[in-house]
């Protein structure tokens, strides 16, 4: 946005993480602000995967640092990075299909009313929230009641959404929530990650699509084999380099060589 | 005909009491079925608690509430072991339970053989403290003329309970999130691990007092009791409409499936058919059901795109 506060919500500083002998990661640095979007983008098994597992708390980092509002933060559990407003929404398992939409939406932090052996989930209250949550990003849900499981997957996305919002995250990880979806639901999703951006939620939005990182993104951090290709901030690369560094740019105009007609 | 009887109160009463203790264990089979898993050991649990109760109480010579305090104790830590064992390796319920049980089956048998010499433990309305542990466990009352065990009044009351542990409390919504995607529900913040002991924990709790039950009941107990029964538990929570594939089920249709069991069990004397046909009809019941979960399923998880 047009006035970044001085500190970052969330920097990451040369992180690097090995899985045995293996190096998954390793000198990867960059910003994430409030009220901003930052992609990650990468190949397959560029190490994406292990990066959002670093920042959502399932792993450690064996080296480097992760500093939330400035202070070097190390989360044990996915429980520890919610905690300090780190919400994570994963591609296929941010949902349990045959629950209600609104026992979802509350999942692992359900309101209760009554004391000791009488403490219960009030679930007027949570079907109440979940309609009005839903409604204020846009999302129109004909019935609550109904299965996650009937939802199309970009409806699921987004009350996923919605739900990690609700629960005050300050940075919202997004992993690869386009990818298993058609253009036009892609593109609402897009819109509901632009809505909780203007809502002032730092958004990590982790893609293979330049064509959906580009328009809602603010800055793009690129990965490669485990390794930063650099971070850019929007008005130093266009779409254009954004897709070729993403295609893997030499490597493809080498492959464009090579597949040529032979010209006799 | 037969069916007037089959009937009356006192026929309702007939079929009541089998499907009381079974139903008793089916709702907290359910449970641990919702949750996503199954517990094998649950039905010789049954008899492990029994026989603790007679063989602290009248080998040990303890007051028979201490015997079944300890019985519980017994219980609750089988029911966390299958279940921590379940969280910590990851490896199907069905192969871990397996193996408890076929352990407390060889358990029951030898330890009732060093105790008592025999395969059985009788005696237990000679010990002190029977006569509240009888009206607590096995008393009777009269119900438009016909006998109703008290173990039918503790059924209904399990079954509310169940029910309302699993729709309006934390811990329920845990239960139907941990068997639909437990990796998904840890994500989200939900002690899957927590949840799937205290499941066992309840199933083994459920065996603890219809082990009690049997033994305050029949005063004696063989040292084979239960073996067999686990799978009718879990064949009554499917007739009740429980995934095999866990996520969904209720308490209720656990009890219904129970009751339906019991009817059947003690109809088809009624009607003066063989006894030999009750277990095709059972397994008939129990493919029909089955098929009709699956289409719950289907309707539950047709993602519309």
């Amino acid at each position: 946005m047009s006035t970044p506060p001085t500190t970052p919500l969330l920097e990451l500083r040369d992180l690097g993480k090995d899985y045995g002998s293996v190096i998954a990661l390793d000198g990867i640095s960059a910003t994430v602000r409030a009220g901003e979007v930052t992609c990650v983008l990468g190949d397959n098994g560029a190490g994406k995967s292990t990066l959002i597992k670093i920042l959502s708390g399932v792993h450690r980092a064996d080296r480097g640092e992760l500093l939330l509002d400035g202070f070097p933060v190390s989360f044990g559990a996915p429980r520890e990075a919610l905690d300090a407003g780190i919400a994570t929404v994963y591609q296929d398992l941010a949902m349990i299909p045959l629950m209600a939409v609104w026992r979802n939406f509350f999942l692992g932090a359900e309101p209760t009313r009554g004391r000791g052996p009488f403490r219960r989930f009030d679930a007027a209250r949570a079907k109440e929230t979940t309609r009005r949550e839903l409604a204020a990003m846009g999302i129109d849900i004909r019935d609550p009641d109904q299965p996650v499981g009937t939802l199309s997957g970009g409806e699921r996305q987004s009350v996923a959404i919605a739900r990690a919002v609700h629960f005050g995250a300050r940075v919202l990880i997004l992993d690869e929530p386009t990818s298993a979806l058609g253009v036009k639901q892609a593109g609402v999703v897009l819109r509901y990650v632009a809505q909780a951006r203007d809502r002032g939620v730092g958004v990590v939005l982790i893609t293979h699509n330049p064509h959906h990182a580009y328009p809602v993104g603010d800055r793009f951090l690129l990965l490669n084999r485990g390794r930063s290709l650099g971070e850019f901030a929007k008005a130093d690369i266009s779409r254009e380099e954004l897709t070729r560094l993403m295609a893997g740019g030499a490597e493809l105009d080498a492959l464009a060589h090579e597949l040529e007609r032979p010209t006799d | 005909m037969q069916s007037e009887t089959f009937r009356s109160p006192r026929g309702i009463a007939n079929w009541l009491d089998p499907a009381s203790t079974l139903g008793i264990m089916a709702v907290a089979v359910a449970l641990l079925m919702i949750g996503g898993h199954f517990d094998l050991s649950a039905g010789v649990l049954v008899g492990t608690t029994a026989l603790t109760v007679g063989i602290v109480a009248t080998e040990l010579r303890q007051n028979l509430w201490v015997a079944i305090a300890v019985a519980l104790l017994v219980a609750l830590a089988i029911g966390f072991v299958n279940g921590w064992l379940v969280t910590r390796t990851g490896l199907p319920s069905f192969i871990i339970t397996l193996g408890t049980f076929l352990m407390l089956q060889g358990l029951n048998l030898g330890l009732t053989k060093l105790f008592t010499s025999t395969v059985s433990v009788g005696g237990i309305d000679d010990v002190p403290g029977y006569a509240a542990a009888e009206w607590v466990f096995a008393s009777k009352m009269q119900v438009l003329g016909a006998e109703v065990r008290v173990a039918v009044l503790w059924w209904l009351l399990f079954t509310a309970l169940a029910t309302w542990v699993l729709l309006r409390t934390r811990f329920g919504n845990w239960v139907f999130a941990t068997g639909g995607d437990d990796v998904a529900a840890r994500n989200v913040g939900v002690p899957a691990r927590r949840t799937t002991i205290t499941l066992f924990m309840t199933t083994a709790a459920a065996a603890w007092f219809v082990g009690t039950t049997l033994a305050v009941r029949l005063t004696s107990v063989q040292a084979n009791t239960g073996i067999g029964q686990e799978l009718i538990y879990i064949v009554a929570a499917v007739i009740g409409g429980c995934l095999l594939t866990g996520g969904f089920g209720s308490a209720v249709g656990a009890s219904l499936g129970a009751l339906i069991f019991g009817m059947t069990q003690l109809g088809i004397p009624y009607l003066r058919w063989d006894a030999d046909w009750f277990y095709f009809f059972l397994g008939a019941m129990l493919l029909l059901a089955v098929l009709a979960n699956r289409l719950v399923r289907r309707y539950a998880e047709a993602a519309r795109r």
